[in-house]
């Protein structure tokens, strides 16, 4: 059986999805998903020459509305929700690294 | 309260008639609770609190004789946002999470006085079919305690079969309002894309998510249908269609409708028993009145395919939201942002739902693109097709709900392929947006076995009411489970 997904590629992905796939898991994972898009390759046997795609099956065509911002008076329950506050802001971890390694 | 006996309407009967108050009916739901959910595990968390204030509540303002809901306790799928009630999606990475909103159908119900008792167990994200995909706990089948309850929404289908509460709600992406019904004997609806709101329901597939009741009669679904169902400002996918009384033909009959059964649903992979079911169910409604004949939906083999493909693709896209930032869980000894991302995704999802984005994510990637996500949303295309063709001549369509019956905890859950194949008789019905209810129709080596009634879109009516016909005629829905197996 030819290959769908190889381990490298598989790791791309995880990448992409920000997820990490333990170097043990990874065997796992990838023959899981190799199967899957296996299955998913059956489509090429359907003839969509022509056909226009679906991607909602909503009877509502563009909505508009004014753009209006709503105060719902939660600051307090939104701020409870979040896992590490300060002085009524979420905090969040150094966003550039500055230790220079750049790993 | 015996909710075996019951229905909504006799349960409003005492409330009103003040045989039993709003307090003492939820108290007694609570203990119906205690009494089997340790056998059953349907619920992540039980609202002692909450739900006997609210009750106390609408004792005080009284009980409103026009509206069957009032002081009416049921269970709600936790995917759907409850305000200041923990809601997890069966989750780790939401196991402390408390909205600070109502999901539009739960509000609605609310308005009308009902008395949300608990939130109950699912597959993390709605993704799976076997309630064994949480990451809390698995769910016992009330028919035999050694099976799965189905899934998404299987805590749900599993409180209302076990007589723990009369009534909740869930979610059908691709069949898990509808298989868990089946594996339960008990009857649920995923309604036409856009009917209810999907506000406040934690998004797995977004073009596919539809929420609808699970119930113990077709009567009672319909009275919880016309609580949830409309246009709403914040789900601009929802319907502006007038919403009708899903009450208003339960006793039509069904003389002359045509009803179609698809070739294609009853071939492949088929349990014997199921088939003979749904033959079953053809005769009876054939000796009411109805026309029954075979027909056509010749793409329903790529639905799997083009389904996986789709809800993956929307769920990686959705599930970008879950980042340990605002809310959830975030992960402990982190070095910098994108560490942070990182590690608290990879911890606070499990492996089917990992497994989902990672496929989307490929679906939707460049140079990948036009194979597998444009292929099969014209696939999808196809497949309405198909339908609208079958609903030119017919009115309904009858099908299996399931292959099989409810199979045993452990033994589907480590292959996700025929995990996978186990929806293809569910999933047609959400890639064309359809209306699509499972009813207790049988029964298989003493597990309950359901058939789905299909119809056309925003058509939810003539369902209910060829559900109830064969409600009335049989007496499946009427059968109960000795707790804990032995059935």
């Amino acid at each position: 059986m030819t290959e769908k997904i190889s381990e490298d590629q598989v790791k791309h992905v995880a990448e992409l999805a920000k997820l990490k796939i333990a170097d043990d898991q990874l065997p796992y994972f990838t023959t899981q998903l190799d199967q899957i898009i296996g299955l998913f390759e059956t489509l090429s046997e359907v003839d969509t020459e022509g056909v226009e795609p679906t991607s909602s099956v909503t009877d509502q065509i563009n909505v508009m509305r004014d753009d209006i911002a709503e105060n719902w008076n939660q600051r307090q329950a939104l701020l409870d929700n979040a896992p590490d506050t300060a002085d009524g802001y979420i905090r969040v971890p150094t966003i550039i690294d500055e230790s220079g390694d750049n790993e | 309260m015996n909710y075996f006996d019951q229905s909504l309407s006799s349960i409003h009967k005492q409330l009103v008639n003040k045989e039993i108050s709003a307090k003492d009916l939820t108290q007694q739901t609570l203990d119906n609770i205690k009494a089997v959910d340790g056998d059953i595990n349907a619920f992540i968390t039980v609202d002692d609190e909450g739900a006997l204030k609210t009750a106390a509540d609408v004792d005080a303002k009284g009980i409103d004789a026009d509206n069957v809901l009032s002081g009416m306790p049921i269970a709600i799928k936790d995917n759907m946002v409850t305000k200041g009630l923990k809601t997890t999606a069966a989750s780790k990475i939401l196991e402390n999470f408390k909205p600070i909103y109502d999901a539009t159908a739960v509000d609605k119900l609310n308005k009308l006085g009902t008395i949300t008792v608990g939130k109950t167990n699912m597959d993390e994200f709605a993704m799976g079919g076997s309630t064994e995909n949480s990451a809390f706990k698995i769910t016992h089948n009330p028919w035999d305690t050694t099976k799965v309850p189905g899934g998404s929404s299987g805590g749900s289908a599993a409180a209302v079969a076990s007589g723990e509460v009369i009534a909740a709600l869930g979610s059908d992406t691709g069949g898990s309002i509808r298989q868990p019904a089946s594996f339960n004997g008990v009857v649920g609806m995923k309604p036409t894309y856009g009917r209810v709101s999907r506000w406040g329901l934690i998004a797995f597939g977004s073009s596919l998510d539809q929420i609808g009741p699970i119930t113990r009669n077709v009567a009672d679904n319909a009275t919880i249908m016309n609580a949830i169902a409309g246009h709403d400002k914040h789900d601009l996918t929802s319907s502006t269609k007038e919403v009708p009384d899903f009450t208003s033909t339960l006793n039509k009959g069904v003389k002359g409708l045509k009803i179609g059964i698809p070739t294609e649903f009853m071939a492949q992979g088929l349990d014997d028993d199921i088939k003979q079911t749904v033959l079953d169910t053809a005769e009876t409604f054939k000796k009411l009145g109805a026309t029954v004949e075979e027909v056509s939906l010749p793409h329903t083999k790529y639905g799997v395919a083009a389904y996986y493909i789709i809800s993956s693709s929307e769920a990686s896209s959705n599930l970008q939201r879950f980042d340990g930032i605002r809310y959830g869980r975030r992960a402990k000894d982190i070095k910098d942002l994108e560490d942070l991302y990182v590690k608290s995704r990879s911890e606070g999802f499990g492996d089917e739902v990992k497994r989902r984005i990672m496929l989307g994510t490929f679906s939707l990637s460049a140079g990948f693109y036009d194979a597998y996500f444009k292929k099969a949303a014209q696939v999808r295309t196809l497949m309405i097709n198909d339908f609208t063709n079958v609903f030119k001549d017919y009115d309904l369509i009858l099908a299996p709900t399931a292959p099989t019956p409810a199979y045993g905890i452990g033994e589907d859950v480590s292959d996700p392929m025929t995990m996978y194949m186990n929806d293809v008789l569910t999933l047609p019905v959400n890639l064309a947006g359809l209306p699509g209810m499972s009813i207790p129709a049988g029964f298989s080596k003493g597990l309950p076995v359901g058939v789905q009634l299909i119809g056309r879109p925003y058509d939810e009516l003539t369902v209910y009411q060829a559900g109830n016909a064969f409600e009335q005629e049989t007496d499946f829905a009427k059968q109960t489970p000795k707790m804990g197996g032995n059935n």
